[in-house]
């Protein structure tokens, strides 16, 4: 493997008990998952179902962990020729890419919702005429805070929907703050990466810790909303669509920065040990690229679920 | 673990197939898989017909009835014609652009072996209190949300692992064609085959995500209270039929897009002619997959839309057949004069430009919306997608299996069998497809185990083409297994007037093929 070239030897490994034994384990987790909605749905102890769950997510995250570090020392061998890289390039792009479908989905919903179906339920346009049947006195509003039909979803508690843009709101605004700490990781991050190209690992590794550290702030942060909402708003996942919307959207970026962080920490720990060269370090950089996504995504989500 | 290694043949035994990091072993078990799903599926569709033979109630219970539709389409759309195109992209893009494998190997094999669990999770629901999903396989909220059996869970969750299989699936195809492609091979000398899927799997990493986000929308409006799909929440049913179709639309033209890959391969092979109009072929892809992301809510025109939505979605449907009608036009054109022959692969992909081009014409009609408020769920929907995905899709499958066969075995099949098997397809489909037409425009509608005392002629006529296509299928497992243990041995040319480079090595294709690059002179334009 001396030959560095973009054509030389492109190392494909020989057989590998990751990908099957991941099946297994990815299979196991989902399949106790299952059993233990449908056991609490049913009324039923979820013991077994748990254990299911658990024991297949141990054996994945135990693969993934042992995979990824072949893949780590593959590269160290020198395995890897410049044409490999860049396919760990491409399909972090990609992957990238599917994440942001994902998050459309949920935008595409909330968009849906807000200028249409709520509106139409309110009786407004061509389409209103069936809210006007099903529920006359239902009024459009969002936030939506009396639901169409309050048996079926308990109305969020009154309120919430005192909002004045001056600058005394904005320092009171927990949302706000969020966004000032996720912006500010994404710089801290980039500073990081400067230095680990300008070959300084210390400050590499302060960069790192400023960064881990916002984004702890940030899951911190976002957990006390989440008991404000509940507990002082009365917005829940049952409270209608408005509590739909904001916690599957606000949740799966939570659980996205969750993933970052952990990627970061791991990244850290990778620092410390030395593993990244100037010219050759994409797991940092397939992080950083990961970090600054789910920074993006955190604007749209201030901008269209806080903001507007 | 060096390269000094690489040479080596397989391994022995099971592990060879558990732990393989080969691009054609994986293939093959792709191929394989989906073969099998396509006989399960199939089976589930002969409940159908054998209940629909004559009028009442026969043999399955209603509720019964539902899942086998459910679980056909299912099975049929995730678990054969899906895995079958991937086992292709497996096998051939490597063979086809000079690359030694696929760019992640080890993803390649995690992304086959989720399928075999996914699908014994879902088949499994068929036995679990209350029955499998009986929704249909669109799903709708709140059939497959409020009123669904139990296993939905467990159907969402297969849902999810499916969704990774292709992503990964997919990423790894773009990576491959992106990064491994053999110095010279420019991305306008590749073959279409490779350009179709490049394309597809753009769709799929575009639309897989949305899938599953609609489904863990499902998750959560079944098991935690929300209120997406339900309107006294604020919510809306319709959103699921958006979100759904978001996906479903570019879905359709995942399982077309590669199979006009083979038919674009296979014409001028046996036309011994090159590819008419390849530049064309390309961009007209290329805008097929672009219009598919802007047509979905053609399939919800009685839903309800606003009339600009309706007379957009209309429109933007129509536009697609220029496109199509260009790639028609140029499969045509390749045969113009061409010296022709007809073995079995030539034999299933011209059957499969005249029955797709079929299937096309009733798509134009129901793009239509006033017409479509006609044909909406009524058999005549059924006979449009059956024949664009089963003399379409399926029959580009049965070309491409028969084309390749030889080189993934070394041995040339039973041509007499083959055609045995092309013809009896052939008259199979029709008559199991085409009196659907009749039966939709006459107003049965889909999915229902009982139906009026006038279908019945038309229903009988399509039960028995079902059972001749269904069992003809047998045929195609005998050829390939017979193929498999020997016969006339192939050369590495195999067909005449094959080009490209998956004919300049060996057939059988050797274990590692292409570990250094080809001369790049055996690269020529298409």
């Amino acid at each position: 493997m001396a030959s560095e070239s973009s054509h030389s030897v492109y190392y494909v490994p020989e057989q590998s008990k990751f990908p099957f034994f991941a099946s297994i384990g990815l299979f196991l987790t989902v399949f106790g998952l299952g059993n233990i909605l449908n056991d609490i749905a049913a009324g039923s102890p979820v013991m077994g179902s748990t254990g299911i769950a658990l024991t297949g997510f141990t054996i994945l995250s135990v693969i993934l962990f042992n995979w990824f570090a072949t893949v780590i020392r593959e590269n160290h061998a020198g395995l890897n020729n410049d044409q490999l890289k860049r396919s760990y390039v491409w399909g972090m792009g990609w992957f990238i890419f599917s994440e942001v479908m994902f998050f459309a989905a949920f935008f595409g919903a909330l968009f849906y919702v807000r200028q249409l179906a709520v509106p139409w339920i309110g009786g407004e346009g061509a389409k209103g005429i069936t809210g006007d049947v099903l529920w006359p006195e239902f009024q459009a509003a969002w936030p939506l805070l009396v639901n169409p039909d309050p048996t079926l979803f308990t109305n969020p508690h009154d309120g919430l929907n005192v909002k004045e843009w001056t600058p005394g709101f904005f320092a009171g605004y927990l949302p706000f703050w969020n966004t000032v700490i996720l912006i500010t990781s994404s710089v801290t991050l980039h500073y990081a990466h400067v230095a680990l190209k300008a070959e300084n690992r210390k400050r590499l590794i302060q960069w790192m810790v400023v960064t881990v550290s916002l984004g702890l702030i940030f899951l911190g942060l976002q957990a006390l909303e989440y008991i404000e909402a509940y507990g002082h708003y009365g917005i829940t996942l049952n409270s209608g669509i408005y509590g739909s919307t904001f916690f599957l959207l606000t949740g799966f970026h939570g659980f996205h920065v969750t993933l970052g962080t952990f990627m970061l920490i791991v990244m850290l720990l990778r620092c410390i040990k030395g593993h990244f060269k100037p010219d050759d370090h994409f797991g940092f950089e397939a992080t950083a690229w990961y970090w600054h996504f789910v920074d993006v995504v955190w604007v749209g989500l201030f901008i269209f679920v806080y903001c507007l | 673990m060096s390269a000094h290694d690489h040479h080596h043949g397989p391994a022995k035994g099971l592990s060879r197939w558990l732990y393989t990091t080969n691009h054609k072993d994986i293939g093959s078990m792709y191929l394989w898989f989906s073969f099998a799903m396509f006989l399960l599926g199939g089976t589930f569709a002969l409940v159908i017909r054998a209940e629909l033979f004559q009028p009442g109630l026969q043999f399955v219970e209603p509720n019964f009835f539902n899942q086998m539709t459910t679980m056909h389409g299912l099975v049929m759309v995730f678990g054969a014609v899906m895995p079958a195109f991937v086992g292709l992209a497996n096998w051939m893009i490597p063979l086809m652009i000079g690359a030694p494998d696929m760019a992640l190997p080890r993803m390649n094999n995690w992304s086959f072996w989720i399928l075999p669990f996914a699908f014994a999770m879902l088949v499994s629901t068929l036995f679990m209190e209350g029955g499998g999903p009986n929704f249909g396989w669109t799903f709708y909220a709140p059939l497959s949300t409020t009123y669904a059996p139990a296993s939905v869970t467990f159907f969402i969750f297969a849902v999810h692992i499916m969704g990774a299989s292709s992503i990964m699936g997919s990423i790894n195809v773009i990576a491959t064609i992106l990064n491994m492609r053999a110095p010279g091979m420019t991305l306008m000398k590749m073959p279409l085959f490779v350009w179709t899927w490049l394309i597809t799997a753009y769709l799929l990493i575009a639309v897989m995500p949305v899938l599953a986000g609609v489904v863990t929308m499902m998750l959560f409006d079944i098991h935690f209270g929300t209120s997406f799909f339900s309107a006294a929440g604020g919510g809306d049913p319709v959103l699921f039929q958006h979100l759904f179709w978001f996906f479903g639309h570019p879905e359709v033209y995942i399982m077309i897009l590669p199979a006009f890959g083979i038919v674009s391969a296979i014409i001028p092979t046996f036309a011994r002619k090159r590819l008419f109009g390849y530049d064309s072929m390309v961009y007209a892809t290329a805008s097929i997959a672009f219009l598919s992301f802007i047509v979905w809510a053609h399939h919800m025109f009685t839903v309800g839309m606003p009339l600009a939505g309706q007379l957009f979605f209309m429109y933007a449907t129509m536009l697609i057949a220029v496109p199509t009608g260009v790639k028609v036009f140029n499969w045509v054109a390749t045969m113009f004069r061409g010296a022709m022959t007809f073995e079995t692969p030539m034999l299933f992909a011209i059957a499969f430009v005249v029955l797709f081009t079929l299937g096309g014409f009733t798509g134009v009609m129901l793009a239509i919306t006033p017409a479509d408020f006609q044909y909406h769920d009524t058999y005549f929907v059924v006979a449009h997608f059956h024949y664009v995905l089963v003399p379409g899709a399926v029959f580009s499958l049965m070309a491409a299996a028969y084309y390749w066969l030889p080189k993934w075995t070394g041995y040339m099949y039973d041509e007499t069998l083959g055609k045995l098997h092309f013809w009896l397809s052939f008259i199979g489909v029709n008559l199991l497809f085409f009196p659907q037409h009749f039966l939709g425009l006459a107003g049965m509608p889909r999915r229902i185990p009982d139906y009026a005392l006038q279908f019945a002629n038309f229903n009988w006529i399509s039960s028995v083409g079902g059972f001749l296509f269904g069992f003809s299928q047998l045929i195609l497992l005998f050829v390939v297994i017979k193929c498999i243990k020997g016969g006339k041995k192939a050369t590495a040319q195999v067909w005449e007037g094959a080009q490209g480079l998956e004919w300049t090595v060996p057939s059988p294709a050797p274990y590692h093929t292409f570990e250094t690059p080809p001369d790049p002179s055996l690269i020529k334009a298409q």
